[in-house]
């Protein structure tokens, strides 16, 4: 009965394959679920070890900590609707153009995506700054007589935060453009609608469910900031994350930190609740169908109906202008579309200066022979980068960012590979719960899961260790690098693996020669991506290394809150070098195996 | 065709009580086969019919829920792919988009470790053969869907597999294209002197390159026999109707003797040949082709001769279709040779429909025998 024995063994190998997915789960159960679930214990009990509303209470004795969570939901917001705004040009423009200018266009846009927050915060204190670029720009103009007052205010931080999400904003609208269908324009058009009407009836309307998945991972991202309202905002811009950071650093009261992180907690998941509850989860992963038609409640009805009429007047009002403009004496009508074409594209580059020009400011500061942040940069020299290059402290911390980075990208290819190939090819129970599940990580507030991971770690002694810091990494960059890899995954034609075993080949040889060289351009994305994330990441590193093991990020945040000197301009300059050659590095690799 | 050999272990392929099912699903029902060594072999057949599960099985990437595949007279049902020594050409080509033209088909020679000599020799005569040697250096995406069409059967015919299946390899080419490619594909055959096993659900491409075909039909083989079989003597319903036109009347049989008389739509009296097994009273259905109908002109005489009226006649190049009814309204078709049009009758024209015997094709209800 050797067949039966074979048959089993086949049998076996499906069922293995498909726990593919184990080690992703392993990792996320031990390092993200079971430290988030004992924070929420921790902030339930007192010193002694009893069950206690103490924590509690003192968050709702005083207003302050209302006050706290209402300017942190009031900047969210701020940041969501100018992210929504301003990246959704962008969006509809990559998605509706090809070739070259898409490519530099997506590599601009996703330029603040690969620098760190810190290093865009110091560019805009560059920018913004009393001695700075723009206050410099006003003055000589003549247009004020002392410099104006443009840090340190809601305004300035809602630029950095916008800064920073934007690129998220504009990559979610994006995967929801790029599904809608090409024809449908142009059955539009056949059927006598206006470009205008086209837009606002057609395409708008099919890339909502993009704009709200994106208005929700901004939104949900941005409460748990706490870098840019402490760089660029005054203390009437606290954060709740800033007060989290501050109970731990400062007063060194975890249980009450714990508090403060189970309400942004219950903050993110009232915002995903409230999120589902109107529009439905399945916006998110841009299922239109599903959005419109799945719910029937009458306040989605009725808003349905509503929005439907918005759309229509604004196709309408559209239309007459273009009509009236038209009419003209001069106007070729035949331009319409190019004129429409100039008016998107100049936005759109108004928005990409906006994302990728400011880092590079930081470049001639570094330079500066002042020791302030001034623009623009007095004489020249080279002391920063020898102050840098002299002292241990950065060293350490450079070589051991880069050695975390390393780790951490190269274990979430290793365990993320085998979950991505589970997910996208075996049939696995629960399939959407698991994937819900290891996405978490990428839509929880960042700050809830470092403080959970302190926790966990401190009293296993993996704080201050390498090995916490790469778990603690891995956690954050899985989700991308399993994301990563589906996508190329989800591309890839298993009937070249099949052709590749009639033709001869083992199933080894045929992963070894067929499978791994083309999924190899995303196998290394998904690296480049999670060593570039670990390498900026500050919040985990803020909690986890300590003392004198502390990472780039961790020393330039720490130098900062001293003094922001040119040297953080050196430091920013070489992070952004290094990432530049990373980037492009990246960008040739793709490019070479591009389009198969 | 060499069915000399019919001894079971001589056969190239012996499939036995196949039967595979997804959940409620039967994507292939207690299924046997066997093919003899060179045949070229149609599996036929609706989508969902079961005809790739089939192929798949024998190609070993899809393991059956029960039955046997044996291969040159060896069980071969556990063994791996990559052992079976079989040729597949996949119906999006599966061409790997990351080598060149001249590695794709270097790689089964290079699974078999043959030396780079070797290999060279070979990729560059069957380049000869498809006529593409030019190409060699290309990558997939770089040629036309003909060209890579022929580089996929290149790849598949280079190690000279004994078995070389095919699922529905030519459903991306148009039309031209396709009729061309039929006749380079029977040409390799005998060329190559391989076993085919070829998908498709196209009758005419089934009818034009097979030794046999193999009907099938909701995870069942319905007829399996040469195409004159099928056409001709279509044991079914559903093989008649799939296999060209045809015209299909419900009957009764009236009179057993020299030959079969029938009671047909509008108690038209309906001729057939004599066919055993029939019983007066029992309820049958009837085929005829529409070539073999003709219009009766007034003084013609036939075997069959059904009055009905003409309601439609379209002309399409060589041949003239005609759409009529009978007394009773069941719709008739026919379809001639074209021939000068003062001869031809008039739609709303009263005519007689008429046919010999011997093509009154009688199909006895569940009936579905494979021979």
């Amino acid at each position: 009965m050797k067949g039966t024995a074979t048959g089993l063994t086949q049998r076996l190998h499906q069922w293995v394959r498909g726990w593919g997915v184990l080690p992703a789960l392993v990792l996320l159960v031990t390092v993200f679920l079971v430290p988030v679930s004992q924070l929420l214990r921790l902030s339930i009990i007192d010193d002694t070890g009893q069950l206690s509303s103490e924590h509690y209470l003192r968050l709702f004795e005083s207003g302050l900590y209302f006050r706290v969570l209402g300017s942190t939901f009031n900047i969210s917001l701020w940041t969501t609707v100018v992210c929504l705004i301003a990246g959704y040009p962008v969006a509809y423009l990559l998605a509706t153009t090809t070739g070259r200018a898409r490519s530099s266009l997506v590599l601009w846009v996703l330029m603040p995506f690969w620098t760190s927050v810190l290093v865009r915060s110091f560019a805009w204190i560059v920018i913004l700054g009393r001695q700075g670029l723009l206050n410099q720009i006003l003055t000589t103009l003549g247009l004020t007589d002392a410099p104006l007052e443009l840090i340190y205010n809601f305004a300035s931080v809602i630029v950095g935060m916008s800064h920073a999400m934007m690129p998220l904003a504009i990559l979610t609208m994006l995967a929801v453009m790029q599904n809608i269908d090409r024809n449908l324009h142009r059955a539009a058009a056949t059927l006598g609608a206006r470009g205008s009407h086209i837009f606002w009836r057609i395409y708008f309307p099919l890339s909502l469910p993009g704009v709200a998945a994106a208005g929700l991972l901004v939104f949900i991202t941005s409460l748990g900031f706490f870098v840019t309202p402490t760089l660029l905002g005054s203390p009437s811009e606290t954060m709740l994350a800033q007060v989290i950071v501050i109970q731990i650093d400062e007063m060194l009261d975890w249980g009450f930190a714990g508090a403060v992180a189970v309400l942004l907690l219950v903050a993110s998941i009232a915002v995903f609740f409230v999120f589902d509850l109107v529009l439905g989860m399945s916006a998110l992963t841009g299922d239109i169908k599903a959005t419109n038609s799945r719910r029937g409640g009458s306040l989605t009805r009725a808003s349905a109906r509503f929005g439907y009429r918005v759309t229509a007047a604004l196709g309408w009002i559209g239309a007459y202008a273009g009509e009236l403009y038209d009419r003209l004496p001069g106007r070729g009508k035949v331009q319409a579309t190019e004129r429409r074409r100039v008016i998107l594209w100049a936005t759109v580059m108004a928005v990409v200066i906006f994302l990728a020009a400011p880092s590079f400011f930081l470049v001639p500061i570094s330079f500066s022979g002042s020791s302030f942040f001034e623009w623009p940069p007095r004489g020249f020299s080279l002391q920063w980068y020898e102050t840098l290059f002299a002292s241990p402290l950065w060293q350490q911390a450079m070589i051991r960012s880069v050695w975390v980075g390393l780790c951490t990208a190269v274990l979430s290819v290793i365990i993320g590979t085998p979950a991505a190939f589970a997910l996208s090819r075996q049939k696995i129970p629960a399939k959407s719960v698991v994937m819900a599940f290891i996405l978490m990580p990428m839509v929880m507030p960042h700050i809830i899961v470092a403080l959970a991971l302190f926790y966990a770690f401190a009293r296993i002694g993996l704080v201050g260790t390498s090995f916490g810091l790469i778990l603690g990494h891995t956690i954050f960059s899985l989700p991308y690098a399993i994301v990563t890899i589906m996508a190329v995954l989800r591309n890839y034609d298993i009937r070249l693996d099949h052709a590749a075993w009639t033709l001869g080949a083992t199933q080894l040889t045929t992963f070894r020669r067929v499978t791994l060289p083309i999924i190899r351009t995303g196998m290394i994305t998904a690296f480049l991506f999670s060593f570039v994330k670990s390498f900026d990441e500050l919040t985990v590193a803020l909690f986890i290394s300590g003392g004198t093991s502390t990472t780039l990020p961790r020393q330039m945040w720490a130098d900062a809150l001293l003094n922001v000197s040119p040297t953080l301009a050196a430091v920013s300059t070489l992070i952004l070098a290094f990432v530049t050659v990373v980037i492009i590095c990246g960008e040739m690799i793709g490019r070479r195996k591009k389009a198969y | 065709m060499a069915l000399a050999s019919l001894h079971p272990d001589r056969m190239k392929v012996r499939l036995t009580g196949l039967r595979k099912s997804y959940g409620e699903v039967h994507a292939l029902r207690d299924t046997s086969l066997t093919v003899p060594a060179g045949e070229f072999l149609t599996l036929l057949g609706p989508s969902g019919s079961g005809k790739t599960t089939l192929l798949m099985m024998l190609a070993g990437l899809i393991v059956a829920d029960a039955g046997e595949v044996w291969i040159d007279g060896k069980d071969a049902t556990f063994e791996p792919v990559f052992k079976r020594d079989i040729g597949m050409v996949f119906q999006n080509y599966a061409l790997f988009p990351h080598l060149t033209v001249y590695e794709n088909i270097a790689f089964p020679l290079r699974m078999r470790r043959m030396s780079e000599a070797t290999i060279r020799e070979k990729v560059e005569r069957i380049l000869e053969i498809v006529r593409l040697p030019q190409v060699a250096g290309r990558l997939p995406r770089e040629l036309s869907g003909g060209q890579q069409q022929r580089i996929a059967l290149a790849r598949c015919a280079v190690y000279e597999p004994s078995i070389i299946l095919m699922d529905e390899p030519l459903g991306a080419l148009d039309k031209k294209l396709r009729d061309h490619m039929q006749l380079e594909i029977k040409r390799l055959h005998t060329e190559l002197g391989a076993t085919i096993l070829y998908v498709t659900h196209d009758q005419e491409e089934a009818m034009a390159m097979s030794d046999r075909i193999c009907l099938m039909n909701n995870g069942r083989i319905e007829q399996l026999g040469t195409p004159a079989d099928l056409y001709f003597r279509p044991v079914s319903v559903f093989a008649a109707d799939f296999l060209g036109g045809s015209n299909i009347f419900k009957a009764t049989v009236s009179n057993v003797g020299s030959n079969v008389c029938l009671k047909g739509p509008g108690d038209a009296r309906v001729k057939a040949d004599a066919l055993g097994s029939l019983k007066v009273g029992q309820a049958v259905d009837v085929m005829i082709r529409p070539e073999h109908i003709r219009l009766l002109a007034n003084d013609d005489t036939s075997d069959n001769a059904v009055p009905g009226i003409l309601e439609q006649s379209i002309m399409v190049g060589p041949v003239t279709r005609y759409y009529g009814r009978l007394s009773d309204g069941t719709p008739i078709g026919a379809m001639h040779l074209t021939r000068s049009p003062h001869r031809a009758a008039q739609p709303g024209d009263a005519v007689r429909f008429g046919w010999s015997q011997e093509h009154t094709v009688v199909i006895q209800r569940a009936a579905a025998v494979s021979p």
